[in-house]
């Protein structure tokens, strides 16, 4: 608690043991007035100095001068607890409110903590202990075991693991040595690194977090600029109400003071900040939440686009597959040697195909067993492999060459080896599925994700198989990078609600900022995604997407139950209260326990559990 | 030219929206946003206009919550 919170809270205690008392004293009529005027004093003396100032100001449609208004007119009409429960409960709502939100604050500046105080920086020959953005890039900082890496670093000296939980939520640690990119925000686990600054603070990864996390409130969604407006006319209409009705059915039926009490009644009810804290503070919360589980979401507005995910749209290189090419089948008689000789073949060669070849071969190469090597590009390669000629390329090669390719069933790109008289066998290299793409797709479609499709520039063929493996409802393929705005845009117009395009960061920045909510994934150190991106995966995880529209979908509805409820409340009191059926209490539940309840509810979005 | 500025003893996010809108109607204001939350105000105006401004934004503050400082 800040020290104003305390304050208020002995001020509301001594007022309500005073209040308490009050209700006991054997005093009758307008005797009653003096031992209810002490807590009324107490508990509403900053209330009431704040109306005079703002009615100075010609501030009169002000909660302040509202309050006092109903709470001295209740006086006046001899209801004496009414009018300082007024008073007393409307502080403990504020009370409640400022504790509620500096919680939030609190708990979101938690994730401030990723940027140290202090670094250690090597300079003339000593190492001294400054502030992190009096660090230039170039200079040596050292991070000891346990220390957060405070600025974006270079391993120039020293191994060790990271924990990178804060940025990704991602548990286990990563091992770093030297050459390694170190990232700030990481904690240095277990050994003393030397790092070369690579970026100066204000441009370190753990500084850009924190600044889009602050900002992203500014960012405000479609639902908050409604409560504005709400809360604009909200006021004055409730206030004309309450004219109408300590005036007009008194005129007619007589009985003024049981209808100036009901206008009252009225003025209780008449503030929104039930409605306009309520919102802000669940997004505020959505967004806090989710960067905690290493997902950034850049504003409000995104938050709110992102619940209303209707397609997903999902870059297939790199994002549903893990852009690395790996033998994944060996077809032949013996598919042991089928491997061998290819990977032997090409050996001498630097095309990323041959690369996978020698990395699925898991036996040994040998320079000696290999001679007479030629390569024709884009095509294959042939060489002599102990005293035998052999062939290793693609089916054109085969033909070439006048050898019948092998049969293919498999999805991937195939290289086909031969020796001097038949081709004998055939290698396919294929990207793999991420490990938990399926999952993550599964998950989508139970949170109410009617479609997803894949973009790729990839064959058709190759598309095909991906995308009955992960199972994608539909896929383009044969995109070049300026085809796949066109086609997110196709996909775009059959679409319901918003449409998500999940890439990678790569070299989809134009799709990224067509989509409704561009996603990049694995962004950790990556200024140009977190640019593009209205929201950013730190992890390189697609399960983290599932998680981000869970939580979304989620402070979506606390947003509307809350709408719904406080408004409903409010309108329900004040029919109960014009009819008479309702007193005092009532609209001071109406005005504090619902703005109690509405925050509480607000919290929930915060909560650590998806 | 933009500018951030921290808010202090803003109770409550109603007033909070109020000081925003008299803000916004500053002239050379271009934009103003006022985030409860992070209690942070966000103030785009014409070159040249950000000191009469903030004299007027604190007045507004001032009106609305009479405890409201802008420490700039």
């Amino acid at each position: 608690m800040t020290r104003r919170q305390k304050r208020d809270l002995i001020r509301i205690l001594a007022a309500g043991a005073f209040f308490a008392v009050a209700f006991f004293l054997p005093l009758s009529g307008w005797w009653r007035a003096i031992p209810f005027a002490i807590p009324y004093l107490i508990v509403g003396f900053p209330v009431l100095k704040s109306a005079f100032l703002s009615l100075i100001h010609g501030q009169w449609m002000n909660e302040t001068f509202l309050m006092t208004v109903a709470s001295l007119g209740a006086f006046v009409l001899g209801e004496f607890a009414e009018g300082v429960a007024v008073m007393l409960f409307s502080a403990v709502g504020e009370l409640f409110e400022s504790y509620a939100v500096g919680k939030s604050r609190n708990s979101v500046a938690e994730l401030m903590t990723l940027c140290p105080d202090e670094a250690t920086v090597l300079r003339n020959g000593a190492w001294i202990t400054v502030s992190p953005d009096e660090i230039a890039v170039g200079e040596t900082i050292r991070v000891l075991p346990g220390e957060k890496i405070p600025l974006d670093g270079v391993v120039m000296e020293g191994a060790s693991s990271l924990d990178t939980r804060s940025l990704t939520g991602e548990s286990l640690p990563r091992d770093i040595a030297v050459g390694d990119p170190a990232i700030s925000g990481c904690v240095n686990l277990s050994g003393v690194l030397m790092l070369r600054v690579e970026k100066e603070f204000g441009e370190s990864t753990a500084s850009k977090i924190l600044a889009l996390v602050e900002d992203a409130t500014a960012n405000r969604a479609k639902t908050e600029t409604f409560v504005a407006s709400f809360a604009r006319w909200y006021t004055p209409l409730v206030l004309i109400l309450a004219l109408f009705v300590g005036i007009v059915p008194p005129l007619v039926l007589g009985g003024w003071s049981e209808w100036i009490y009901r206008a009252l009644e009225f003025l209780v009810v008449s503030c929104p900040c039930a409605v306009v804290i309520s919102v802000p503070l669940t997004y505020f919360g959505g967004i806090g939440g989710a960067s905690r589980k290493g997902i950034l979401i850049k504003g409000s507005d995104r938050l709110e686009a992102l619940a209303h995910a209707d397609t997903v749209v999902f870059d297939k290189t790199g994002t549903l597959t893990r852009g690395v090419f790996e033998v994944t089948d060996v077809r032949g008689e013996d598919p042991e040697h089928v491997l061998e000789i290819a990977a032997l073949c090409e050996q001498f060669s630097n095309h990323p195909i041959a690369r996978s070849l020698r990395e699925g071969w898991k036996g040994e190469l040998s320079e000696e067993r290999v001679s007479a090597f030629e390569e024709t590009a884009g095509f294959g390669v042939s060489a002599v492999v102990d005293g035998q000629r052999y062939s290793v390329g693609n089916d054109r090669w085969m033909r070439m060459q006048g050898f019948v390719p092998m049969d293919t069933e498999t999805v991937g790109t195939h290289i086909f080896v031969a020796d001097a008289h038949r081709c004998f066998g055939v290698v396919t290299i294929a990207d793999r599925l991420k490990e938990n793409a399926v999952e993550a797709l599964r998950s989508l479609r139970v949170l109410g994700v009617r479609r997803t499709v894949m973009l790729t520039g990839d064959s058709h063929r190759a598309a095909a198989g991906v995308a009955e493996e992960c199972g994608v409802d539909s896929y383009k393929a044969d995109l070049l990078p300026a085809d796949k705005v066109l086609a997110l845009k196709e996909v775009s117009d059959g679409a319901k609600g918003t449409v998500v395009f999940v890439g990678d960061g790569m070299n989809d920045a134009p799709v990224l900022a067509s989509a409704d909510v561009g996603v990049a994934m694995g962004a950790m150190g990556s200024d140009a995604a977190i640019e593009a991106a209205d929201v950013v995966l730190m992890h390189d995880d697609l399960s983290a997407l599932p998680v981000a529209v869970g939580v979304a979908r989620k402070t979506r509805s606390i947003v509307l139950q809350n709408l719904v409820f406080s408004i409903g409340i409010k309108i329900l009191v004040m029919i109960l209260c014009a009819t008479g059926v309702a007193n005092m209490w009532y609209a001071v539940f109406a005005d504090v326990g619902v703005s109690v309840l509405a925050i509480l509810n607000a919290m929930r979005a915060l909560s650590k559990k998806s | 030219m933009k500018k951030t500025f921290r808010i202090e003893n803003l109770c409550c996010a109603n007033c909070a929206r109020k000081i925003e809108e008299g803000i916004k109607k500053i002239p050379g204001v271009i934009d103003a946003k006022i985030v409860f939350m992070t209690m942070k105000l966000n103030l785009e105006v014409e070159d040249g206009m950000l000191e009469s401004v903030l004299i007027e934004a604190k007045k507004i503050a001032k009106k609305v919550e009479p405890d409201c400082e802008i420490p700039a």
